[in-house]
């Protein structure tokens, strides 16, 4: 391994070249509000009421941070902080100087977890807010950046409410996807969240589905973690969780046609956990006749990944063997920006890959799942 | 190498750093402690700007609940994945087998005591009464 990694001139470097570098398209951007007051012009004076007096009430005893406080300040990079003053990921015209144009971002994939939707107890609250961050994305976002593109965000343990708004986002045209979060009150292939699947099918929409938040569940099968180093891997294991479970419940078998995006969950679990899902078929699929091929070819078919935080074997090549095992169109790439376990576009792959394994991981595989207008 | 002013001593307050670009390269000052160094301002590890790291102290213990902090500020945390690194040397201590940032010598010297010539210079007064900051590269 080299020593020292001088980089070369600045002058030629990929960073004063992004005209002619390959286009990427991002399928992780967190933008934030800069205070929750910002919301209020989204919400009824009712719910703007309520968020002033009682504020939001998750599954967890924390409602401004989380029971893992993150290496650093709001778990963003520390030269995230835009110069005026705003939030990290609150400021556009930051975040393009910043990553959307020194990165040729071609499209940018929002997702939010600001006032996390997902885990709200008072459900006609988080009704409330989920269609108030979903018009938020559009107005402040997308209306004035084209390149960034929102999604709907339901919390899924309000299911009719989810459908609906589902339905109302769904006719504008202007989402690429529907959020969920792994971590609901139950495995996300229950049949309880099924009519949301069958929303998302029926409005041509994949199904994101970003790492975070707390069902009320530990975040781990054997208990709460004691610190962040080890709750942080959580990320992979809820994510996995829940692929085993939308597979073996028989979700895609269900929905032919519904595509899911598992985000910042890592990889390099997914070939174990599908030879493992094939060796089980084969011993008991009599338990599951609803599950009618190997789990293998509905990961295959049917799930994509997103690529931070990266894996960093020690041998760089191990991870090009576990790209080729999952497959490398089930790769997209996402960046994370401006949280701190951030991926840059240009550094984060150690392992040799070709121009054309580049063009699909960093473009066209995100295009063979979104639909970008 | 070549040796080039880029900063007077008091331009770069104790505690923060200058950012300068010298033969094509992003090389960042820091003042600590009354010494400078410079270092490449890019991480090895995935290219973060190396002027956004926290300057840390370097910490060490011998038992559980006893620590002591040395060097103060000469520690790098890198502002993204927080990668420690060493000011003096550049060593990583996150990897040290393999990875450490490029850092250059420094020197600090009187403006009466530069010739003139080929010193990148260009956006300081030369008055005796300053002194320069010098890398070479």
């Amino acid at each position: 391994m080299a020593d020292v990694l001088d980089r070369p001139d600045v002058r030629s470097s990929p960073v004063a070249d992004a005209k002619t570098r390959l286009k990427i398209i991002d399928c992780d951007i967190h933008p934030s509000l800069n205070s929750r007051a910002e919301i209020g012009a989204f919400l009824s004076k009712r719910w703007q009421d309520h968020l002033k007096t009682y504020g939001d009430h998750l599954r967890v005893p924390f409602t401004s941070t989380t029971p893992y406080p993150r290496s650093s300040p709001l778990i963003c990079r520390r030269d995230a902080w835009p110069p005026n003053g705003r939030l990290p990921g609150s400021d556009l015209p930051f975040m393009r100087l910043q990553h959307l144009d020194p990165l040729n971002v071609e499209f940018g994939i929002l997702q939010v977890l600001d006032l996390f939707i997902f885990s709200q107890q008072n459900l006609e609250f988080g009704a409330a807010i989920q269609r108030a961050i979903n018009e938020w994305q559009l107005e402040c976002w997308c209306k004035p950046e084209p390149r960034l593109r929102a999604s709907i965000l339901v919390g899924q343990d309000n299911t009719e409410a989810a459908v609906a708004e589902i339905e109302r986002c769904a006719v504008t045209g202007k989402y690429i996807q529907v959020n969920v979060s792994p971590r609901a009150n139950e495995p996300l292939g229950r049949r309880r969240y099924w009519p949301i699947y069958e929303a998302a099918q029926a409005a041509g929409l994949p199904l994101g589905i970003h790492v975070g938040g707390y069902g009320g569940h530990a975040p781990t099968g054997g208990g709460w973690p004691s610190y962040y180093n080890e709750e942080h891997h959580t990320n992979a294991h809820s994510v996995a969780a829940a692929l085993t479970s939308l597979v073996i419940e028989g979700v895609p078998e269900r929905f032919p046609k519904l595509k899911f995006v598992f985000i910042e969950g890592g990889f390099g679990w997914v070939p174990a956990i599908t030879w493992r899902m094939d060796k089980h078929w084969q011993h008991f699929r009599d338990e599951v006749p609803h599950v009618k091929r190997p789990p293998s070819q509905y990961v295959r078919e049917h799930f994509w990944f997103t690529t931070q935080p990266i894996e960093e074997p020690d041998n760089a090549h191990h991870l090009r063997a576990v790209i080729e095992w999952i497959g490398i169109d089930r790769l997209l790439f996402s960046s994370d920006y401006p949280h701190w376990d951030y991926d840059d576009a240009r550094f984060a792959f150690k392992t040799p890959l070709t121009d054309a394994e580049r063009l699909k991981i960093f473009n066209t595989n995100a295009r063979a799942v979104y639909t970008f207008n | 190498m070549a040796r080039h002013v880029v900063a007077t001593t008091s331009e770069i307050p104790p505690g923060g750093n200058k950012v300068v670009t010298v033969s094509g390269r992003e090389i960042v000052v820091f003042h600590v402690n009354g010494e400078f160094f410079a270092l490449l301002n890019r991480c090895p590890h995935e290219g973060a700007p190396r002027a956004k790291a926290a300057c840390v102290a370097h910490l060490r213990s011998d038992e559980p609940g006893q620590y002591r902090r040395s060097r103060v500020g000469e520690m790098l945390r890198c502002a993204w994945h927080g990668w420690e690194f060493d000011m003096r040397t550049g060593q990583s201590y996150f990897d040290p087998q393999r990875l450490r940032v490029r850092s250059y010598p420094v020197a600090i010297e009187v403006g009466e005591d530069l010739a003139k010539g080929p010193y990148v210079a260009e956006t300081f007064p030369v008055t005796v009464e300053q002194s320069y900051v010098l890398i070479e590269v």
